[in-house]
């Protein structure tokens, strides 16, 4: 066992980002996930591990900073909560389009606008379709503990650098604001010496330049470069991570991820207890989605209940992996109002299971 | 004389530096850009730094800078260049960053970056080109631009009641107390070269030194953006936009060494 702390799901990202070797942090204050900043800077990282940690101006200059120094080819990651992601949705197609590794944490906030600092999971189009301009994709996972906030920084960051791609935690304020047991991973050493030959180092006599940009004018180039990174999104699918609960003999199946699978998986316990047969998917990764076992299952459930804190998003990528083959409902309370597992009963009644 | 006879190295007046690429320059016929550029890599060449400089183009008419100069680069998106280039003067503090940026890119869009890369005292090098106009976007209205001067969103001459006025970015960074060393140059005739080329090498100097950020303004013309010849844009440019802008070292050693009030006024 590792150590164990009571920590908030916050401050498990911001030690998880100091333990798992973190080359630098930047970012700017916003409701609910303000505690990753002040952790970072309490905890005096740049005398930990040398990690460098610096509040920006703003969310434009944090992920601008990301790009930079993600582009030296260390390991780099920011945070932010909703509004503050919009803002940042510039730099990260600029990321995505220079094929640069980063960690972006998302601690959703009910929205639109400046919305309410409440948990909402109504940013899942934002994450998972791109969110910025132009056709790109994020590799977005979905932590439901803060133990997963926890583990998913060092994840995320392998993902990262696999992919070449910018990598989304997509929490929300629920997970972020909580207190949970959690196990910290072991401190991995700062590696100061990884040297990628396509990074900003400087340019030896051994070697071309390298250059950092997202900027391609001859259309039959940028054509070729997003060919490639469509055939990259494409090849995530083997990292699809998800967990099923009760689900070998269901006849109706829950899908619900991060905070609302934590309320799901409590309404499968009492349902079952109520001789109902209810399972529960949690998918982990939101993109690359997991169409699969969601397409398996559809042939053994009678139908599917899409469980979010928003107005219906993920719904829409369970009905293209059940394609028609049997009804698909979502159930929400947009803008941070929380469901509870009885509301989540009520409604596989009332949209389920009809005289079940 | 013999042809072999003049080439000898002695007499060697001017070379042209190798960190130059052999692409050739996407900018107008009597640009300054150009002039610049070679001035930026002569000094890296100069001081021997190329394996350990990062530079950041901009987004505007030299978005294209790394296809001109031999060293590592990462293009920025608009007005983001002091915040990338933070980012990597961090992870690299040993290392030689630099921005180079047009004035929409720095004095508008940009304005928060590079106000605070200045008051962090961020310790790298800003080239900022001011021709008082967008250049790539077909030479519309910059903060720059001079109060009664066209452009082709103010085609009746920049009104300062409706449209503001022109921004002296400049004088405004160095004030801050994170800057050492601010200086104003041009590069339109021979000496003007000359005294560039040495602010710039101070400026990658402070870097060296970790003094804190060094800011060198060229003022630049755009003859095609503001409909002259060459020749007419670089006369234009002294008559017009030096007085507005006036040329010298603003902040030495971090200490003021102008009148900004009077230059403010």
């Amino acid at each position: 066992m590792g150590e164990i702390q009571l920590m908030k799901g916050n401050e498990a990202v911001a030690e998880a980002a100091i333990r798992a070797g973190l080359d630098a942090y930047f970012g700017y204050p916003i409701t609910p996930q303000s505690e990753v900043l002040e952790y970072l800077t309490l905890q005096r990282p740049e005398e930990r591990t040398g990690m460098v940690v610096l509040q920006a101006e703003s969310e434009i200059a944090a992920i601008n900073m990301v790009y930079g120094a993600a582009g030296t080819g260390k390991k780099v990651m920011t945070s932010s909560s909703s509004p503050g992601i919009s803002l940042k949705m510039e730099g990260i197609s600029y990321i995505a389009g220079a094929e640069l590794p980063c960690l972006i944490v998302n601690v959703v906030r009910g929205g639109p606008g400046l919305g309410t600092i409440q948990p909402s999971q109504a940013d899942y189009f934002q994450a998972t379709k791109g969110g910025g301009h132009g056709d790109y994709r994020l590799l977005v996972l979905a932590p439901a503990s803060v133990q997963e906030m926890a583990d998913f920084v060092d994840k995320g960051m392998e993902l990262a650098f696999k992919y070449r791609n910018p990598v989304m935690i997509l929490s929300d304020g629920l997970i972020g604001q909580m207190m949970e047991k959690v196990e910290l991973p072991q401190q991995k050493e700062r590696v100061t010496e990884f040297d990628p030959s396509w990074a900003t180092t400087g340019k030896t006599p051994d070697r071309e330049r390298n250059i950092i940009t997202s900027l391609n004018l001859d259309p039959e180039k940028q054509y070729e470069h997003n060919m490639k990174l469509q055939e990259k999104y494409a090849r995530m699918k083997e990292d699809v991570m998800y967990e099923t609960f009760d689900c070998d003999d269901a006849e109706f199946l829950l899908v619900a991820y991060g905070s609302s699978a934590r309320i799901c998986q409590k309404a499968v316990n009492v349902a079952r207890s109520r001789g109902k047969k209810l399972g529960l998917l949690r998918p982990i990764t939101l993109f690359p989605f997991p169409t699969e076992i969601i397409a398996k299952l559809s042939r053994q459930v009678k139908g599917i209940l899409s469980a979010e804190l928003n107005a219906g998003q993920m719904v829409e990528d369970v009905r293209l992996a059940v394609n028609g083959r049997i009804p698909v409902y979502h159930y929400g309370t947009p803008g941070g109002k929380i469901y509870s597992p009885d509301d989540i009963l009520k409604a596989i009644d009332e949209k389920l299971m009809g005289g079940y | 004389m013999d042809i072999k006879e003049i080439i000898q190295p002695e007499n060697l007046v001017h070379k042209r530096t190798p960190l130059m690429t052999d692409a050739t320059l996407s900018y107008c016929p009597g640009c300054g850009h150009g002039t610049a550029h070679h001035l930026v890599m002569e000094v890296i060449e100069e001081m021997g730094i190329q394996q350990d400089t990062i530079g950041i183009a901009p987004v505007g008419c030299s978005v294209l800078a790394y296809d001109f100069m031999d060293i590592d680069m990462s293009q920025a998106a608009h007005g983001r260049a002091p915040a990338v280039a933070t980012g990597i003067k961090r992870l690299w503090p040993e290392k030689y960053v630099f921005t180079y940026q047009g004035d929409g890119d720095l004095a508008a869009i940009g304005t928060a970056e590079t106000i605070h890369a200045c008051n962090r005292g961020e310790n790298i090098v800003i080239i900022f080109i001011n021709n008082g106009i967008y250049g790539m976007t077909g030479g519309q209205m910059a903060p720059t631009t001079l109060e009664g001067m066209k452009s082709s969103t103010t085609p009746y001459g920049r009104d300062a009641k409706q449209m503001g006025h022109p921004l002296k970015i400049t004088e405004l960074v160095a004030q801050l107390p994170g800057t050492y060393y601010v200086t104003r140059q041009a590069v339109h005739k021979a000496g003007n070269v000359r005294k560039t080329r040495k602010a710039i090498m101070k400026a990658f100097e402070v870097q060296r030194d970790k003094k804190g950020l060094a800011f060198v303004e060229i003022v630049s013309n755009c003859n095609s953006g503001w409909k002259m010849t060459p020749n007419e844009s670089n006369e234009w440019m002294e008559e017009h936009m030096f007085p507005f802008y006036p040329l010298g070292d603003i902040k030495v050693e971090g200490k003021i060494v102008k009148d900004l009030l009077k230059e403010l006024m």
